[in-house]
């Protein structure tokens, strides 16, 4: 009779044990507050087909200080998704190689973070010009 | 002067007489060129012979000596007690595989897949020996050059928790080294590979969590080589219904 009697050890609470584990589940996590903040605005955009009146009435929920409150910590956690989202992108895609040379995991992520920046930027500046 | 020690926690398990593993410690003395194979080998000679683990190169080429080193999978000949001294050094046999004994895991799961990959190259049509042999440019070489240095040391499977989850997973070591036959210009057979790759338990159970790529102690970035396979076996799907019905494949 065989002796052998493998160990199988379980994975419950696996993501606790290893900081990098932890850091996936908050990416993960924070993907959640990027579907919130698009089905606010979704729900801004069906008060805008509704008239003036429930417009309005959108604007005004916009301004309680909860929802501004709400507005800064969906804020920060997108900023964190994107930061995180980045740094594993290299990983994602295939090489890209530029004048013979393959471009490195940090000009990757620097891009794309860059790209964020930019748009962010082109964005905010759009609707200052719009409310001006 | 005392001589300098650390302690070294085991987990042990010997299958005809424990229910589960439990931890042993062991002190063992500590010189600044020590890896943690040499303690083991240590305590294996002067301590306890009743420990068993694997290893043969001592040199971070055989991949056999891969197991969890304070909570990390690492190759412990690859991995020096000045770096965890003086914290005490927990060792684990490799995550996710079940254990034989001791440090020694069972690892018939990755030599099925392995075989399941056909690892090596399978040109599309025969050669004879008076064509003589393939050429390839730097070019071509540099598209597979490193995922062909997997030494399957198992530690990319211990960093992976979805394979942990869903041991039918094919995994990150045995999906590198399919990429690499298939990012081979000598090879014909990635059709039959990609197969794999779509298939339920490929490359789709893979949520990108990255640590499988950031343990690789040969620096073979699985992830990568995942990941690049999503976007081409995705890829084929979409174009299959661009074909002409019956001609697929
Ligand atoms: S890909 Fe890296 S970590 Fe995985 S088996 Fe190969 S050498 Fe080891
Ligand atoms: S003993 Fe060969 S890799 Fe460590």
């Amino acid at each position: 009779m065989s002796k052998r009697r493998p160990y199988v050890r379980p994975m419950a609470g696996w993501w606790r044990k290893n900081p990098f584990f932890i850091e996936y589940m908050i990416h993960e996590g924070t993907a959640l507050f990027v579907a919130a903040y698009a089905l606010v605005l979704l729900a801004g955009l069906v008060c805008l087909a509704l008239g003036e009146a429930a417009w309005n009435g959108w604007l005004g929920a916009m301004k309680h200080p909860l929802v501004i409150l709400f507005h800064l910590v969906t804020l920060a956690m997108i900023a964190y998704h994107s930061w995180t989202w980045f740094k594993i992108m290299p990983k994602t895609m295939p090489p890209v190689v530029i004048g013979g040379k393959r471009l490195s995991a940090a000009m990757i992520t620097g891009g794309g973070l860059a790209a964020v920046a930019l748009a962010s930027l082109l964005a905010l500046g759009l609707f200052w010009g719009m409310t001006r | 002067m005392a001589e300098k020690t650390i302690t070294i926690k085991v987990l042990r398990y010997n299958p005809e007489q424990d229910q589960a593993p439990v931890f042993q410690a062991y002190q063992v003395p500590f010189s600044d060129d020590m890896s943690v194979l040499q303690a083991l080998l240590f305590i294996k000679d002067e301590l306890d012979e009743t420990l068993s683990f694997r290893w043969s190169c001592r040199m971070a080429i055989c991949g056999s000596c891969g197991m969890m080193i304070n909570g990390n999978p690492k190759l412990s000949c690859k991995t020096f007690l000045r770096d965890i001294y003086p914290e005490t050094v927990r060792v684990e046999a490799l995550n996710h595989f079940p254990i034989e004994r001791d440090l020694v895991v069972v690892m018939d799961d990755f030599i099925d897949k392995l075989e399941r990959i056909q690892p090596y190259i399978i040109p599309a049509a025969p050669r004879s020996l008076a064509q003589g042999e393939y050429l390839q440019t730097p070019a071509q070489l540099e598209k597979y050059e490193q995922f062909s240095s997997c030494i399957n040391c198992l530690l990319c499977y211990a960093a992976c928790p979805q394979y942990g989850l869903n041991p039918e997973f094919i995994g990150p070591g045995a999906l590198a080294l399919l990429h690499r036959y298939n990012a081979d210009s000598r090879d014909g057979a990635s059709a039959q590979r990609m197969e794999l790759v779509a298939a339920e338990e490929g490359v789709f159970n893979c949520t990108a969590v990255g640590y499988c790529s950031e343990v690789c102690p040969k620096h073979v970035d699985p992830a990568n080589a995942v990941n690049q396979n999503k976007t081409t076996a995705a890829g084929n799907y979409f174009m299959s219904f661009l074909k002409p019905r019956g001609t697929s494949k």
